[in-house]
């Protein structure tokens, strides 16, 4: 159902792939990478989960609740977890056809990940738990904010954590003091261990998993106890 | 107590219960002290103008508000404690209740019924509430007749024994408004108890086993329609002005007018007494418009209403 709809196909597909395509031509920042789309590949991967597990999430449920569509939901036996459940389940398929379209169009820039089948495994440990932790803010703010001021935040957290997180500019470019947190907001940890994986060959680091796991444990549980249908 | 004990047992004998309710928000109290049962198989119904406190009362009973003082129940459970036995046994259609904007009644209903482990056949609910027309309609197309009648459809998908109905027939023309009717009906014959909050005064009288009337939070009325109408009265409507000082001495009780067409006599209706009142009338010149042996629950509606607004000004 989410998907169609043009808005949210824009913001999903279109969106990455217009960044992606963007970035890895236009010299407008710097990378560590002389082949540029090599460095913002695994980027863009970690802007999918971002837009799609927070923001579009987010935005989506915060307008459910606006239309009395999750008030509806309440007096059945549906249930807060099944919901819960059931929307990141959604978020995970739409990620999934996300990575898919997303790393086709890097092949065709000439892309090459790095990592080999351990990498795969880690790559997709790394989505999974980033999948959770951004997905428990979204429903985080969804289920406290009026719709109109969610929509807002989303979208400005979503602008902060973009610029701010390593996706298209790395994070060695980033003021210091802003480089030491980066790792731990769960986006910032996800883009670490990505360009980690794929871009070198290397394993993420131990504050990249413990970052990512403790935001895909408590962000989502946090969304749980707190969200309100009404 | 444990669940099992709870339900389909003599300690349950309501199937809506309402107890001294209070919700305040701040200083204002939404509802105040508002006391009602329902039984299986009956219709209560819930008036008062808006902002009396009817929907902030449903919305209480369903677990979305948790009350200030009082007590609900459904199925003799508490809605937010027990939430998910008393929503499997419960149907509401919500005055703010929404459906996906794409979704057609179709799609909606087909998954609706997997939330339920016994479900009504949702073809034969599309059938019955006249949606087959608009069955492949995204919601956002749909009527608001169509639109309430999809809702109503949704909570009736899992075979509910009580149904708290928001204002089910709002934005719905005659056709569906009997349709809706009819269901109310059907449900409570089938033993379903249900709550239905209202504007439409003909509806609740012709609908509801007896009435709850609300104004600013608190009860003004409760009983039958037979117990709210109050005392016997001959209503009569004249072609002309008509002095009711004469009528008052030959029937020998109270005549007020109620504009100035319009009598209404403290007397039980009697062939003799409308003799007189008809022999009076041409006496004076004027002919009878219509008789009516009391006043419709409209009229007792806007005079409870009326009553209590003059003593919260004076």
């Amino acid at each position: 159902m989410n998907i169609r709809r043009g808005e949210t196909l824009l913001l999903t597909i279109g969106i990455p792939v217009l960044l992606l395509v963007f970035f890895s031509l236009a010299h407008v920042t710097t990378s560590p990478n002389a082949h540029r789309v090599n460095f913002i590949a695994p980027g863009i991967l970690a802007l999918c989960i971002l837009s799609t597990s927070l923001v579009a999430l987010s935005i989506a449920t915060g307008f459910e609740r606006s239309f009395g569509v999750l008030r509806r939901l309440y007096v059945t036996p549906l249930g807060q977890r099944r919901l819960i459940g059931a929307k990141i389940g959604g978020v995970v398929v739409t990620e999934a056809i996300q990575i898919i379209v997303l790393s086709l169009v890097a092949l065709l820039l000439r892309w090459h990940p790095h990592g080999g089948a351990i990498g795969i495994v880690d790559v997709v440990a790394l989505l999974l738990l980033g999948s959770a932790g951004c997905a428990g803010i979204g429903l985080l703010l969804a289920g406290q904010l009026r719709a109109e001021v969610n929509l807002a935040a989303s979208n400005g957290l979503y602008l902060i954590l973009l610029l701010l997180s390593g996706i298209v500019i790395p994070v060695s470019s980033l003021p210091s003091f802003i480089r030491h947190v980066v790792v731990g907001v769960p986006s910032g940890a996800l883009a670490e261990g990505l360009h980690r994986v794929l871009g070198q060959g290397l394993a993420p680091t131990n504050a990249d998993w413990l970052s990512l796991a403790i935001w895909a444990l408590l962000a989502p549980l946090l969304a749980a106890r707190t969200f309100r249908f009404d | 107590m444990p669940l099992e004990k709870r339900l389909g047992s003599d300690v349950v004998s309501s199937a809506v219960e309402i107890r001294n309710l209070k919700v305040s928000f701040g200083s204002v109290n939404a509802v105040d002290d508002v006391t009602l049962q329902i039984n299986y198989g009956e219709v209560a119904a819930l008036l008062g103008p808006n902002g009396a406190g009817k929907t902030t009362a449903v919305e209480t009973l369903l677990g979305f508000i948790t009350p200030s003082s009082g007590t609900v129940r459904l199925h003799g459970l508490d809605p937010q404690r027990d939430h998910r036995e008393v929503v499997a046994r419960t149907g509401a259609l919500l005055q703010r209740g929404g459906v996906w904007s794409p979704m057609t009644p179709r799609q909606v209903f087909d998954l609706t019924a997997t939330y339920y482990e016994a479900p009504r056949e949702p073809n034969e609910l599309l059938s019955l509430l006249d949606l087959d027309k608009c069955v492949n309609t995204p919601w956002r197309r749909l009527s608001g007749g169509e639109q309430q009648r999809t809702l109503l459809g949704l909570a009736l998908l899992g075979r509910p024994k009580v149904l708290v109905l928001d204002e089910p027939t709002t934005s719905v023309d005659p056709e569906g408004r009997q349709i809706i009717r009819d269901i109310i009906r059907a449900e409570r014959d089938r033993g379903c108890a249900l709550l239905i909050t209202t504007h439409e005064l003909d509806e609740a009288e012709h609908l509801a086993d007896f009435l709850v009337i609300l104004h600013r939070g608190h009860e003004v009325a409760k009983g039958t329609l037979n117990e709210l109408a109050g005392e016997p009265e001959l209503i009569v409507e004249t072609s002309g002005p008509v002095d009711p000082a004469g009528l008052a001495t030959l029937l020998g009780c109270d005549v007020t007018t109620d504009g100035p067409l319009r009598l209404r006599c403290a007397t039980p209706t009697t062939p003799e007494r409308i003799t007189l009142v008809t022999t009076y009338l041409t006496g004076a010149g004027v002919t009878m418009v219509s008789l009516r042996t009391r006043a419709s629950l409209e009229e007792r509606y806007l005079d409870l209403i009326g009553d209590e607004r003059s003593g919260a000004n004076s």
